[in-house]
């Protein structure tokens, strides 16, 4: 996959030697669809992919992943190293060495003043800022001169890129912000619509949840860029919608988020106007087990929590069974096509933490039932097994999703034919991604045996992702069901690991270690059965050159380069 | 009926503040979470702060009064303001949205004209259908007039639009590329040749949604012409040799459209809440696709505005009906 | 997505039919004691079963109700019976055998995971008339009492009316989200699986849509109450309710026809919507709404797909409408026997 990707950004790379020349607003109107619309332009009020990727348009980080995932500079001159003198040998802070020639798009200078106070804006207490994981442990932010910038951290950190890499943490102005700061972060509609940037583009009407239209940035950093004088980004409709009107209509040149079946896309790619590519990150759509017993039999408050352990999923041999009788080759086929692989890793990237890990991979229901029966469980009048009066009847849940909907409909069949009984269960994605502690059908309440939902982590540090699974972090009452590790996994070993992890400072032994802790919530216990490995499928027209999707930033990162091209 | 005009009014007020605690009551009740889209790779220790600074740490009854005392007294002030130039409503805060952080009104304001050219254009549309056809299938009953038109306004209604919209995208914006299959809500109408360019965009949902009314209205008029052609009233027209013309055209149609033009008002209120289905298909975002958005986000303030505006109407709109009904029927009394 | 919020442009809140224009009872005759309406008890017995022969041999004359009445018939053992004969499992997955055009083993084809769309039509064409109906029937019951009640009662009126508008207010979607998070578990353990979610989906589609037929009968209700005849019954001391049940609900019958076979095609795809929000059956529970709502996306490539639920969804509103217009027309004096 890797070398796949390099090849598209070489031949995208490529088609664009020729377009190098062309100069600022040469290529007229740029048009972007996202289904799902925009509500702001500032991602420190979000969250949100949509609207972090809306504003990459016009706002942008210190540094940037690559398509590859490789961090590279956008407003500093280098990226900071211990060779560079960037970072000190203790490792407990990181200097940033800024642009001197960098405009905001107003035309005043971008100085360090700005990234402080960015800071400023995203840590204050009562701004309630979406972003605040990625200064955990800073801190200060200092402004050395007017063109350096030093993060300092609590504890020496082995990967310091966080804070301000990334399209979720862009540079704000402070002029523009200052009043912006505290409570008064939501007040400030006018900023936080048309935000000020240094990125190639600058707002010219913002309108929530519908459109946007913006600019060429006049003061961009580069004269001959963007090539387009304007862009276009509406909101509104769906997947299917928004791939037909770049694929088939042409009306778009750009679709993100064209999660649809293999063969629709295929139908529309006939049209010849354009095609769907797929970048891949860490996003894994997996099979979450719950080793604690939801049944509701048991009191409010007790149910799913680790008092109980599941009174059949607790069976190592179980949870092997079920992971064996799944044919994940099969489910990519069908429901992601060329945006999705199979796989048996929780982490399936970057490179030196992907396990080898593929066995799984082959189906063996034979294999799944000779398990099932050497572990004592044997098959009833009905087709379903038992042992000791425990029949192995599973509530499977997840959320309203057509590829979904198709995953749940052919694992149940496969698991019937190993004895398990199935019976599948769906929830609004609204319901079941909040995270409303009164609502019985979200996935950290977990009141089902077994859920499926995907997961990533932000940048390339997959540490933060894998201590989601300590037994401190367990949903329970204690912790208002707001804990990650939803499948309630509990092993003092994986704990100690993660706390190892920490102080590890070696990259590859990091790897090592990663490689190792996701072996154990996979292979050895089967608590986290992956299924696919996801890319983001976008569509694109024929017309639209430069496009080279990236997983690990803002999907258009390079937008600044995307031309126009004859077909 | 002045009297029963003024008390209907005064009850109003009650009743519309008692359906706005309901509407809160509902919406805090139901699950959702206004931070359901926020991805899962923010932490929950972000997510209880992002919580915070929403207001949401407040106890119900405090954020309760809190909007009311935004939609009517902060509101209107700031509206005098800005009509006034005046500076009352200064530093009071305005209803805000989870959402987009915006005033709730001012985007509401954006996607009424959207809305209303493409949902009341509709509706007009499917009045204007709706009649003639309800008229003649009547005064034909069981001719093939009125048998193509029975199947074909029950077709209209039961097939859902999320199938008739793309159906007519395929069509027509795929096939024959005659219209556009987005539309283009910062489309302004200057000149002709715009004009031409945002009837284009019309056609196709103003015709799906049409057809969906007229489906309905044009049922109701058929069966209220029904009705009245079987009366004695029209024997006696016709006996005193009135022509047939002025008899379905004066007395049966005039006492038909008693019930229908209730019936239409009555709809108006809904002509405002947009429609959900066409709006997304053909992508206008108009009031309908805000509505359904921020149901899914769980934003409790845009929710909670929209539908007491909708249920404003709703009151208001009874209200006409019921005096138009006395206005239009002598024989009805309400007090 | 999707219809719960607010139906595109209501089914219209029919206020239908001012006053007394609609079909009643007395004829051309005599208006002030209408014969055709008894106005003592003893003959009762015998007068409604011959009533109701009446209605039948009227009704058979329709000749658009009868073709009607024989598909709809048709369709019911399609989806009842049909099953039995054709007995592939409409949730079976066959891999081997998806996106089949027609052939003999898959006369209409399998969808995207090799289900026989044959089996599917078949299953999800029961619970679909059985949403329609069931939903249909608890909205015009309670569209009608409530119609009824506050009509003729001047003292309930403006309570009730002021409840409908309620209702009318409500957001339906967080309204919908709201039941099944308190009920679905306990109906479900309750009833089971899915006749728990068969509960909650038909109570929550009645109980949503009932306030355009009570509009629709109240305002008959009140224009009826000032007839001559209903004061001719009231004269001679008949009760309330045998003034309702006798006097009033035949003559709003029209109306609530018209109500009912527009109920019954919302229902259907009210349904659709609420399986597609995860609040309706599980998601390998066909239904025709949710077999349309699935293939829209793929009506290019596989176009059988839309177009059969598409049209069992069709034909059985239109048998439905065609037989409300027979019974509307039988039950009309005026016309029978003419």
């Amino acid at each position: 996959m890797k070398l796949k990707t390099v090849l598209m950004g070489a031949a995208a790379a490529l088609a664009m030697a020729p377009a190098a020349m062309a100069e600022r607003g040469s290529d007229g109107q740029l048009n972007l669809i996202l289904w799902q619309a925009p509500s702001t332009m500032n991602p420190y009020l979000s969250g949100g992919t949509k609207e972090i990727i809306a504003g990459s348009l016009t706002l942008e980080p210190l540094a940037g992943y690559d398509a590859q995932g490789n961090i590279y500079p956008r407003l500093v001159t280098e990226i900071p190293t211990m060779e560079n003198g960037g970072i000190p040998e203790d490792m407990t802070s990181v200097t940033w060495k800024l642009r001197d020639d960098i405009k905001w798009s107003d035309g005043s200078a971008f100085t360090a003043e700005d990234v402080v106070f960015t800071g400023e804006y995203c840590m204050h207490p009562e701004g309630g800022c979406s972003q605040l994981a990625k200064f955990e442990g800073v801190t200060s932010i200092e402004a050395i001169d007017p063109q350096t910038v030093k993060i300092t951290f609590a504890a020496p950190r082995p990967d310091p890129f966080s804070a301000f890499v990334g399209s979720q943490s862009p540079i704000l102005q402070k002029a523009q912000f200052e009043n912006c700061i505290g409570s008064n972060a939501p007040t400030c509609t006018d900023q936080n619509f048309n935000p000020i940037g240094t990125g190639p583009f600058a707002v010219t009407e913002f309108l929530t949840n519908d459109t946007i239209s913006l600019e060429a940035n006049g003061e961009y950093r580069d004269p001959a860029k963007p090539a387009f004088a304007t862009v276009l980004v509406k909101g509104g409709g769906d997947a299917a919608g928004a791939a037909r009107s770049v694929l088939e209509t042409g009306e778009f040149d750009y679709a993100w988020n064209t999660q649809l079946a293999p063969d629709v896309i295929e139908g529309m790619e006939a049209a010849g106007r354009g095609k769907v590519a797929a970048a891949f990150g860490s996003l894994v759509e997996r099979l979450h087990v719950n080793l604690t017993d939801p049944s509701s039999s048991l009191p409010e408050g007790e149910r799913s929590t680790l008092e109980h352990p599941h009174p059949f999923l607790s069976d190592p041999a179980v949870r092997k069974a079920l992971s064996m009788a799944i044919d994940r080759e099969l489910l990519v086929e069908i429901g992601y096509g060329p945006a999705g692989k199979p796989t048996c890793n929780y982490v399936p990237a970057p490179e030196a933490w992907a396990s080898e890990n593929t066995e799984c991979l082959t189906q063996d229901i034979e294999g799944a039932n000779a398990l099932l029966e050497e572990a004592g469980w044997v098959m009833n009048g009905n087709g379903v097994r038992e042992k000791d009066g425990v029949t192995l009847s599973i509530t499977y849940q997840t959320s309203v999703n057509a590829v979904r909907q198709d995953f749940q409909a052919l694992i149940k069949q496969w698991w019937s034919e190993i004895g398990v009984e199935t019976e599948l269960k769906t929830i609004d994605a609204s319901v079941f991604f909040g995270s409303d502690a009164g609502s019985p059908d979200t996935l950290q309440k977990f009141y089902a045996d077994i859920e499926m939902y995907a997961d990533n982590f932000d940048g390339t540090n997959p540490a933060p992702y894998l201590a989601k699974h300590t037994c401190s972090k367990a949903p329970s009452p204690a912790n208002q069901w707001q804990g990650e590790n939803t499948s309630r996994f509990c092993n003092e070993e994986y704990d100690q690991m993660v706390a190892d992890l920490e102080g590890i400072v070696d990259a590859d032994e990091r790897a090592a270690m990663g490689r190792k802790m996701n072996d154990m919530l996979t292979k050895d216990n089967n608590v986290i059965i992956p299924i696919v490995y996801r890319g983001t499928a976008s569509a694109h027209s024929n017309t639209l050159g430069g496009v080279e999707l990236n997983a690990w930033d803002s999907e258009i990162w390079n937008v600044a380069d995307w031309t126009r091209i004859e077909e | 009926m002045l009297n029963f005009t003024i008390r209907r009014l005064l009850l109003a007020i009650p009743t519309l503040l008692f359906i706005s605690l309901v509407i809160f009551l509902l919406l805090e009740a139901s699950p959702g979470d206004p931070l359901g889209d926020v991805p899962l790779t923010v932490p929950p220790e972000v997510r209880e702060r992002m919580r915070a600074a929403l207001g949401l740490g407040e106890p119900w009854p405090v954020r309760y009064v809190l909007w009311l005392k935004q939609f009517f007294w902060v509101e209107p002030l700031y509206w005098f303001d800005q009509i006034f130039g005046t500076a009352y409503a200064a530093d009071m805060q305005r209803i805000i949205s989870f959402q987009s952080r915006s005033p709730v009104f001012d985007v509401i304001a954006q996607r009424v004209p959207q809305t209303l050219t493409v949902v009341g254009m509709s509706y007009v549309v499917g009045i204007l259908i709706a009649i003639p056809i309800g008229i003649l299938s009547a005064y034909k009953q069981y001719s093939w007039f009125d048998q193509i038109g029975t199947f074909v306004s029950m077709i209209g209604f039961s097939m859902p639009t999320f199938f008739t919209g793309v159906v007519l995208i395929i069509v027509f914006a795929v096939n024959l590329q005659w219209f556009p299959s987005v539309y283009d809500t910062t489309h302004e109408v200057t000149d002709w040749d715009s004009f031409l360019v945002q009837a284009r965009q019309m056609v196709m949902p103003v015709t799906v949604l049409a057809l969906y009314n007229a489906a309905q209205i044009s049922r109701f008029m058929r069966s209220s012409m029904l009705d009245n052609l079987g009366q004695d009233y029209v024997r006696t027209a016709r006996a005193k040799g009135l022509t047939e013309r002025k008899v379905v055209l004066k007395h049966v149609l005039r006492n038909s459209l008693i019930p229908v033009v209730t019936v239409i008002a009555l709809g108006l209120p809904a002509v405002f809440g947009g429609a959900i289905i066409t709006e997304q298909v053909f992508k206008v975002n108009g009031l309908g696709q805000l509505l359904i958005t921020a149901i899914h986000g769980s934003d409790i303030p845009m929710v909670l505005t929209l539908t007491f505006i909708f249920a404003i109407l709703i009151v208001v709109f009874t209200l006409i009906a019921d005096i138009l009904y006395g206005v239009l029927d002598p024989r009805i009394r309400y007090d | 997505m999707t219809e719960p919020q607010r139906p595109e442009t209501h089914p219209t809140d029919a206020l239908k039919a001012a006053a007394g224009n609609a079909a009643t009872p007395e004829g051309a005759s005599p208006p002030v004691v209408p014969p055709a309406v008894p106005n003592v008890a003893e003959p009762e017995i015998v007068q409604t079963r011959s009533q109701w022969r009446d209605v039948w041999r009227q009704f058979r004359s329709h000749r658009g109700a009868m073709v009607a009445l024989a598909i709809f018939v048709f369709i019911i053992l399609f989806v009842s019976v049909g099953p039995l004969l054709w007995s592939i499992d409409p949730t079976y997955v066959d891999i081997r055998a998806r996106n089949s055009g027609f052939s003999l083993a898959h006369p209409l084809g399998t969808d995207q995971l090799g289900r026989d769309l044959l089996a599917r039509l078949m299953a999800g064409g029961q619970v679909s008339i059985a949403v329609g109906l069931t939903a249909m029937a608890i909205a015009i019951f309670l569209g009608s009492l409530v119609g009824v009640v506050s009509g003729y009662f001047r003292r309930l009126d403006a309570p009730l009316m002021r409840l409908t508008e309620l209702f009318l207010a409500l957001p339906l979607l967080p309204l919908l989200l709201l039941m099944v998070t308190l009920f679905r578990e306990p109906l479900s353990q309750t009833f089971g699986s899915a006749f728990g979610i068969f509960l909650l989906i038909v109570s929550a589609i009645g109980a949503t849509s009932w306030m355009q037929s009570a509009r629709i009968v109240r305002g008959e209700v009140l224009g009826l109450k000032e007839r001559e005849f209903i004061l001719a019954a009231r004269s001679i001391g008949t009760p309330s309710h045998r003034m309702i049940v006798r006097h009033i609900l035949p003559n709003v019958l029209s109306p609530i026809m018209v109500a009912a076979t527009l109920g019954i095609a919302t229902a259907i795809i009210t349904e659709s919507a609420l399986s597609f929000l995860g609040l309706g059956f599980p998601p390998d529970f066909p239904t025709w709404g949710r077999l349309l709502y699935d293939a829209v996306d793929q009506m290019v490539l596989y176009p059988q797909r839309v177009i059969f639920p598409g049209l069992m969804i069709s034909l059985t509103v239109l048998c439905v409408n065609y037989i409300g217009d027979g019974l509307r027309d039988a039950m009309d004096p005026r016309i029978r026997g003419r």
